[in-house]
């Protein structure tokens, strides 16, 4: 068993274009309700966090932070959330990636799934 | 409301759903002092409460006593699912169901009888520190310690709110029955200060009644206990004057009985007959409906109630049911064959120390005509007695016995 990070990424406005009504903001609340709902009853829950989309800093060194974040990579999408979880292989990563509710409702949306590296000394 | 937020913090955070609580009726008593009360208060208090439990929950997010990992709390943690987990714990339980859970947590089998009913006066009945400490006549301070070591008690164990598995629920409910009936007994012979304390009889019927209401906790010894319950509670009223002295049964007014609250507990026992157990509660229940249905105190059936008291010391023995069962003795067969029995029993040093073996010795005596002995009876049991209103009953009898 390998922990898995998910990087929900999309176009930065596209949640806000499709979910207009309180009701459909409810109904995709409730579909993250039920999709982690289920992983956390199967145990491979460990944590999740959605990314506010209206800031960001990136810092290097010698330079002052950049403040005007979030960044943009490729076609406008931006880190709108991350999820860890359990998963024996990449395929089982993907097939619960794949029931995501960003997925099913913003068509541009994806699922970068990154596997935990183990560092050595 | 202590407890439904209690289920979505945990017992370990007892604490956080009372400060909750707490700010959520802050807030409604400057909100509505503004702008009068809403129209729907209890949805208004359901609302903050609910944004408050949020609000407490984000707060306590790193804290290392809010144990996110158990169960479904993971998904308290995440901002995704937060809020959506808080309102549909809210919307899918009824209070009853959390009450009842509580009230399990609350009598759970590793903590003392004390404690047990402190968390229930405290989480269940809303009764504060204070009040607590008065009903049992002892000092905040004392009760808060006890209330302190239950929830961390609580937070060690991790203890859950809900009924116990299938396995343990006829157990565990026992207890919970014993609990509210010391609450119950409690209220109705207050072995201090104050005689009767209805505050407690009226939080032990509401709660006997959610159990019995619940298809999960119904059970013949609840029926049995609600019945016990009604037949006292009918009476509890004639027992005092209006200046608060004691009435004994022989000179209650049986026609100001609470008539209504007898037939309710008649139809408890007819219910609780159902099983094949018969239980203390179920003999104590029966005799008290003898009581209640006698028209008069000579026209008692002491047969029947000594049966039920003979069955009663085999099945649950102790000094209480053997004094009891000798005053009924005394109803059957006169004084001379109640001191036989009480002698027979003199061996036993535990009946040395209650109060009702004296009283009990007094009025056996009186009965013969042996004043000396008769007034020692009593005036040790007035010494004994911590309750004022049965001293002064004590004390009338040796007074009126002459000399």
């Amino acid at each position: 068993m390998k922990e898995y990070m998910f990087l929900f990424r999309g176009p930065s406005h596209e949640p806000m274009e499709v979910l207009k009504t309180p009701e459909r903001w409810q109904a995709h609340m409730q579909k993250w309700a039920a999709w982690m709902g289920e992983l956390s009853r199967q145990g491979k829950l460990v944590s999740a966090q959605p990314l506010e989309r209206d800031s960001g800093w990136q810092v290097r060194k010698n330079a002052k932070p950049a403040t005007d974040g979030p960044y943009i990579e490729g076609k406008d999408m931006i880190v709108g959330g991350y999820l860890l979880c359990k998963a024996e292989s990449y395929e089982e990563a993907a097939s619960i990636a794949r029931g995501c509710p960003s997925l099913e409702d913003f068509p541009n949306a994806l699922v970068e799934v990154r596997v935990v590296q183990e560092m050595k000394l | 409301m202590v407890a439904i937020l209690t289920r979505l913090f945990g017992a370990a955070n007892l604490e956080v759903a009372e400060d909750a609580v707490q700010e959520t009726l802050l807030q409604a008593m400057e909100t509505w002092k503004a702008d009068g009360p809403p129209a729907n208060p209890a949805a208004w208090l359901f609302s903050v409460a609910r944004n408050k439990a949020i609000d407490v929950i984000r707060r306590q997010r790193h804290s290392v006593r809010f144990d996110f990992s158990d169960g479904d709390r993971i998904l308290l943690a995440s901002e995704y699912t937060l809020a959506a987990t808080v309102e549909s714990l809210w919307s899918e339980t009824s209070i009853e169901d959390d009450m009842l859970g509580m009230m399990f947590a609350c009598c759970h089998p590793a903590l003392g009888e004390e404690s047990q009913m402190a968390l229930v006066l405290k989480t269940l009945c809303g009764f504060s520190t204070a009040e607590i400490a008065q009903a049992f006549l002892t000092s905040e301070d004392t009760v808060s310690k006890r209330l302190f070591r239950a929830k961390e008690f609580f937070r060690r164990e991790r203890i859950r709110p809900g009924l116990p598995p299938d396995g343990e629920l006829k157990e565990r409910l026992g207890m919970v029955i014993h609990s509210i009936y010391l609450l119950f007994n409690e209220g109705y012979h207050s072995s201090q200060g104050h005689p009767v304390r209805d505050e407690f009889i009226g939080e032990a019927l509401s709660l006997g009644k959610l159990l019995a209401d619940n298809p999960n906790t119904s059970d013949p010894r609840v029926y049995a206990l609600m019945a016990l319950m009604c037949f006292h509670a009918a009476r509890s009223g004639s027992r005092l004057t209006a200046g608060g002295d004691l009435v004994l049964l022989p000179d209650q007014d049986r026609a100001a009985w609470d008539h209504r609250l007898i037939r309710e507990g008649a139809a408890y026992l007819d219910r609780g007959s159902s099983g094949e157990a018969m239980t203390a509660y179920h003999l104590e229940a029966a005799i008290a409906w003898e009581h209640c249905k006698a028209g008069s105190f000579a026209a008692t059936d002491w047969v029947r109630i000594l049966h039920y008291y003979q069955w009663l010391c085999r099945i649950s023995p102790g000094p209480m049911a053997d004094l009891n069962r000798i005053i009924v003795v005394m109803q059957t067969s006169g004084p001379g064959a109640a001191l036989r029995e009480l002698d027979s029993l003199a061996g036993r040093e535990d009946l040395r120390k209650l109060t009702l073996y004296h009283a009990l010795l007094g009025e056996i005596h009186a009965g013969l005509g042996n004043a000396d002995l008769a007034r020692a009876g009593y005036e040790t049991a007035a010494g004994l007695t911590r309750s004022d209103a049965e001293r002064k009953v004590l004390r009338d009898k040796a007074d009126r016995l002459g000399t």
